[in-house]
């Protein structure tokens, strides 16, 4: 259940402004790929554009190919309802849905999207989910209190959970731990570790430390200034990327010396 | 999970229709283009409903020159005065109700205790919502029979000033009356939106004139009303679209005629105002009269259209500006009520559309 | 304000704190400037409000002149200042307590049950002493408030709500149709309740003919000014809504339209519905448009859709302007109409309050 991310020569546009340039990437299956590099570069774009969510911003649109296992996302006639639902998304802050208890929010994506499923089923898919993001001990005595009463590390887990409940094929991550505290982030970052084994993970971060701990394969994005592009720099193992970078700007990003 | 939902559909496969998405965009999208159809609807019926009136001989047509429309050469010399007194009776009101509205307002925001501020503008808030005859009934109990009094005075002792001037009221049906009860019906307009503004001010002016060693009242002066300006006067402006059109208060308790008269303290020679004139004729009416009445309907939608048009302008030039929808009557309480309401689920709120896409990493 | 921490401060006064007046400096002064209005008072006769109007003067003028004997001019203004704005708010307080207090005695008088649920016919004769007999009632009143405010909220919370969607989750923020419909609503905003009356007057006299009043009629007047109130009301609530939800719903695979109806409503519906009820309260006490489009009548009449109709608002006003025989009952009749009315708005703002506590989203914390 996991497929491979094939980016080719792809650009991506806000209205008449490029905001990332020319990136081609190949992510495998099975591993957590991390996006870094300084605010601005155009990785968390990156990312949106993998399931389409750049979409939701008026006048954003790219150019070249985003391959899942060979099929192209912007090939004609796609559309970015079907690709969401095979690519999930985890976002900066954690979003439960205020309205529904932790049980529906896990089961949100199914049952939003029509799918009439058994109570047994559906019993069966919150446990597993709530298990997936290790979180069904926290909650099992309270499945049907409302989502956002859980802490803000809890509520994360909660969104993961109701991500992996639709199965996707790809997990994209933005930024999924800036929101939480030290201790919430461990567990999310253990929870990452585990998801590799089922899913492709891809994850935006900021922090390098987290980079390093929690993926296989690096890719450091940067900007030549105010305005212009982001680009990909250097894409290569993590402890490539860490250790012993081939680019000059990516050895001064990793070691601190600038962004 | 059953096994059968992991086969989802190929990615190039094609799109399937989603009708439902389709025919909710096509709904909305013409309840959005029926408030267009509305507006027309409104305008084009009055149109066409006063058209007769507005081009006939009003000395040779025998229903025109008898009856509450009797007396005028034409329509305009008809609408005419009582433009005059509806815009005369609600400036009036704006000069009584504006400095106790931006006091309220500042009182609210800048004076009153931080845990107060919320109860003091809801009891504000309140007084939008009495209904105008209720206000009405009330102006001619309570109100006309307490500034009699001073009405008298007034016109004993400045008489000499033209405005004082004229035979006094015996009961208190003058247009100064009338404009003391409109006065307390915009207050709560003009008090909402002044201190929706007064709070907007950046917090950083306020305290570096603090910071200064500035008095309170200083650090208003200085951060607080010229970065307010603008917005107080689309308040004023607002406040005055409201008394324009404002019907039963005035037609209770001003006891009119249809002339041009700046004298504030008399009765039975004020100035009439379009809104009240209808009210007060319209049952009377007949045929081309009811047009008549009507055409003045017209001359009064297309005054309070402009001072509103004005008020939104300057409104909207200001940052922040468009948010403050804030509207006659009830509203504000609405957003007051429904922000508390969706603060506790809306923890999360970030605007997308304010982040810059360049913003984005 | 004297200092704290370790160190004992001997008791004498903080250096800050010279050249003030004392902490409760202006209660005094407000006390004296009581007593030396209360002996105005006893001059010229004594009447609360100039009892009032004299203290705040005396106050104002008190405080100021002690503020810049003893501190200074720049703080003798900011006390001023805070008299007068204190001043302002209770000249506010005085016509809302004057105007519930009035009706309330003035109408409490004829609330009763028969009023309430019986309609005031026409007067009859009584055949026996031959006087006029006229009873009171208000139930055609309050059948028509609510049969006409009601038709009025089935027209425009569709049209309103519909037209909130459009504009906060279709429309792009430069297309020109939302920059024409966000003016057009400001415009719709602006139009005199009473030309919302002759609108629907208009409207139906070419349709129906001569006999155009009706309850429906009444109604579209009222739906021309409910309908903004309820689309800024929705697109403000709307706006509320993160967009991170959204955007978790996208990202779920879901459709827009589910996305909307069923997470983006959903999580404002606690501000929507107060919104509406606050847009009925609003109209419900509109006077002149109901009295354009439904005219009056003593009558019971339930049907909206044919003949004039009596509501409680229009009551109050006929009661006063278009008395029957029994001047005095028709007068007692327009304040019990006035009371119920105020009952009503009363009752509707508290709803409001009420569905904004239990819709609102439950942290379970």
């Amino acid at each position: 259940m996991s497929k491979s991310v094939n980016i080719k020569d792809l650009n991506v546009y806000y209205s008449d402004f490029m905001a990332v340039q020319d990136v081609t990437m190949d992510i495998a299956p099975r591993s957590v790929t991390a996006f870094i590099g300084p605010s601005g570069c155009g990785k968390s774009t990156l990312l949106r554009t993998l399931n389409r969510m750049h979409e939701v911003i008026p006048g954003a649109h790219v150019q070249g190919q985003v391959l899942v296992d060979g099929d192209d996302l912007y090939g004609a006639g796609v559309d970015p309802v079907t690709v969401r639902r095979q690519i999930g998304m985890v976002f900066q802050r954690p979003n439960p849905f205020p309205t529904m208890s932790i049980k529906e929010n896990v089961l949100a994506g199914v049952r939003l999207n029509n799918k009439r499923i058994p109570r047994a089923t559906a019993e069966a898919l919150v446990e597993k989910s709530l298990q997936g993001a290790n979180l069904w001990n926290e909650v099992k005595d309270r499945l049907d209190k409302p989502g956002q009463g859980l802490s803000g590390g809890q509520q994360q887990r909660l969104c993961i959970a109701r991500a992996i409940a639709v199965e996707p094929e790809v997990l994209l991550m933005d930024e999924p731990c800036s929101a939480l505290d030290p201790i919430s982030t461990l567990a999310v970052e253990d929870l990452i570790n585990e998801l590799k084994d089922s899913y492709t993970v891809v994850i935006v971060t900021h922090n390098m430390q987290q980079a390093a701990r929690v993926s296989d394969k690096t890719a450091f994005f940067n900007i030549a200034g105010t305005g212009k592009p982001g680009r990909l720099i250097e894409y290569s193992d993590t402890t490539t990327i860490f250790n012993n970078p081939v680019q000059q700007a990516t050895e001064d990003y990793v070691s601190g010396r600038f962004g | 999970m059953s096994e059968s939902s992991r086969v989802g559909p190929r990615m190039s496969a094609a799109t399937k229709a989603r009708p439902a998405d389709r025919i909710f965009r096509l709904l909305s999208t013409s309840a959005a283009v029926s408030i267009m159809v509305i507006l027309a609807g409104v305008a084009l019926f009055l149109i066409v409903r006063s058209l007769p009136a507005i081009l006939a001989n009003w000395q040779t047509t025998p229903e025109l020159s008898t009856g509450p429309t009797g007396g005028f050469a034409s329509f305009f010399s008809y609408v005419g005065p009582l433009a005059f007194g509806t815009v005369w009776a609600s400036v009036i009101a704006l000069l009584m109700a504006t400095p106790v509205a931006v006091g309220i307002a500042l009182f609210i925001s800048h004076y009153s205790p931080r845990k107060l501020a919320g109860f003091l503008g809801y009891i504000v808030d309140l007084l939008a919502a009495v209904p105008s005859v209720v206000f009405g009934l009330w102006g001619i109990l309570v109100m006309r029979p307490f500034l009699l009094p001073m009405q008298v005075w007034l016109n004993e002792y400045l008489g000499w000033i033209p405005l004082f001037s004229g035979k006094v009221t015996s009961t208190g049906s003058s247009i100064l009356t009338g404009a003391v009860v409109l006065a307390v019906m915009v207050l709560p307009i003009i008090t909402s939106i002044s201190r929706e503004i007064f709070l907007q001010t950046p917090k950083l002016h306020e305290e570096a004139a603090l910071a200064l060693g500035s008095t309170r009242w200083e650090m208003i002066r200085l951060t607080v009303f010229p970065y307010a300006r603008s917005g107080v006067v689309s308040a004023i402006l607002l406040g005055l679209g409201r008394a324009l059109g404002e019907t039963m208060a005035v037609a209770m308790i001003i006891s009119p005629a249809i002339l041009v008269s700046f004298k504030l303290t008399t009765e039975g020679e004020n100035s009439q105002t379009i809104a009240s004139n209808i009210a007060l004729n319209f049952p009377i009416a007949s045929g081309l009269q009811r047009d008549a009445l009507i055409g003045t309907g017209l001359v009064l939608f297309v005054i309070s259209l402009a001072v509103n048009m004005l008020a939104r302008l300057i409104l909207n030039a200001k940052p922040g500006g468009r948010k403050l929808w804030v509207r006659p009557r009830t509203e504000p309480r609405a957003k007051a009520i429904a922000i508390a309401a969706a603060e506790a689920g809306a923890e999360t709120a970030i605007d997308t559309s304010q982040r810059s896409p360049a913003g984005r990493s | 304000m004297s200092g704290s921490g370790t160190l004992k401060i001997p008791a004498t006064r903080n250096r800050l704190t010279t050249g003030q007046l004392p902490r409760f400096a202006s209660l005094y002064t407000l006390g004296v400037a009581f007593v030396l209005a209360a002996a105005v008072m006893g001059l010229i006769g004594f009447n609360a409000f100039g009892l009032a109007a004299f203290t705040s003067v005396f106050y104002l003028i008190l405080i100021s002149a002690l503020s810049t004997a003893i501190e200074n001019r720049r703080k003798a203004m900011d006390r001023f200042v805070r008299g007068l704005v204190t001043v302002a708010f209770l000249l506010a307080l005085a016509p809302l307590v004057s105007t519930l207090w009035t009706v309330f005695s003035k109408g409490i008088g004829i609330i009763s049950p028969a009023f309430v649920f019986t309609s005031g016919g026409s007067p009859t004769i009584n055949p026996n002493t031959l006087e006029i007999v006229s009873s009171p009632g208000a139930l055609q009143a309050i059948v028509g408030t609510l049969e006409i405010t009601g038709l009025a909220t089935l027209f425009s919370v569709p049209i309103g709500l519909l037209t909130a969607i459009y504009l906060v989750e279709y429309a792009a923020p430069t297309f020109w149709l939302r920059r024409v419909v966000n003016f057009l609503v400001d415009v719709m905003t602006g139009i005199p309740s009473i030309v919302a009356g002759l609108f629907a007057f208009s409207l139906f006299s070419l349709l129906v003919g001569p006999k155009a009043f009706s309850g429906l009629s009444a109604a579209v007047a009222l739906s021309v000014l409910m309908i903004p109130t309820v689309v800024r009301s929705s697109e403000e609530m709307l706006r509320l809504v993160p967009a991170d939800l959204r955007e978790a719903s996208y990202a779920l695979g879901v459709t827009k339209y589910v996305t909307i109806m069923r997470i983006v409503v959903p999580t404002a519906i606690a501000g929507l519905a107060t919104g509406v009820t606050l847009a009925i309260a609003r109209v419900i006490g509109e006077t002149a448009p109901i009295f354009m489009a439904a005219s009056f009548t003593d009558a019971f009449n339930g049907n909206p859709l044919n003949g004039p109709m009596q509501t409680l608002p229009v009551m109050a006003y006929t009661g006063y302007k278009f008395p029957g025989q029994d001047i005095a009952l028709s007068n007692d009749q327009a304040w019990g109409a006035a009371l119920l009315l105020v009952a009503l708005v009363i009752v509707l703002n508290l709803i409001a309050r009420i569905i904004a506590m239990i819709f609102a989203p439950k942290t379970g914390r």
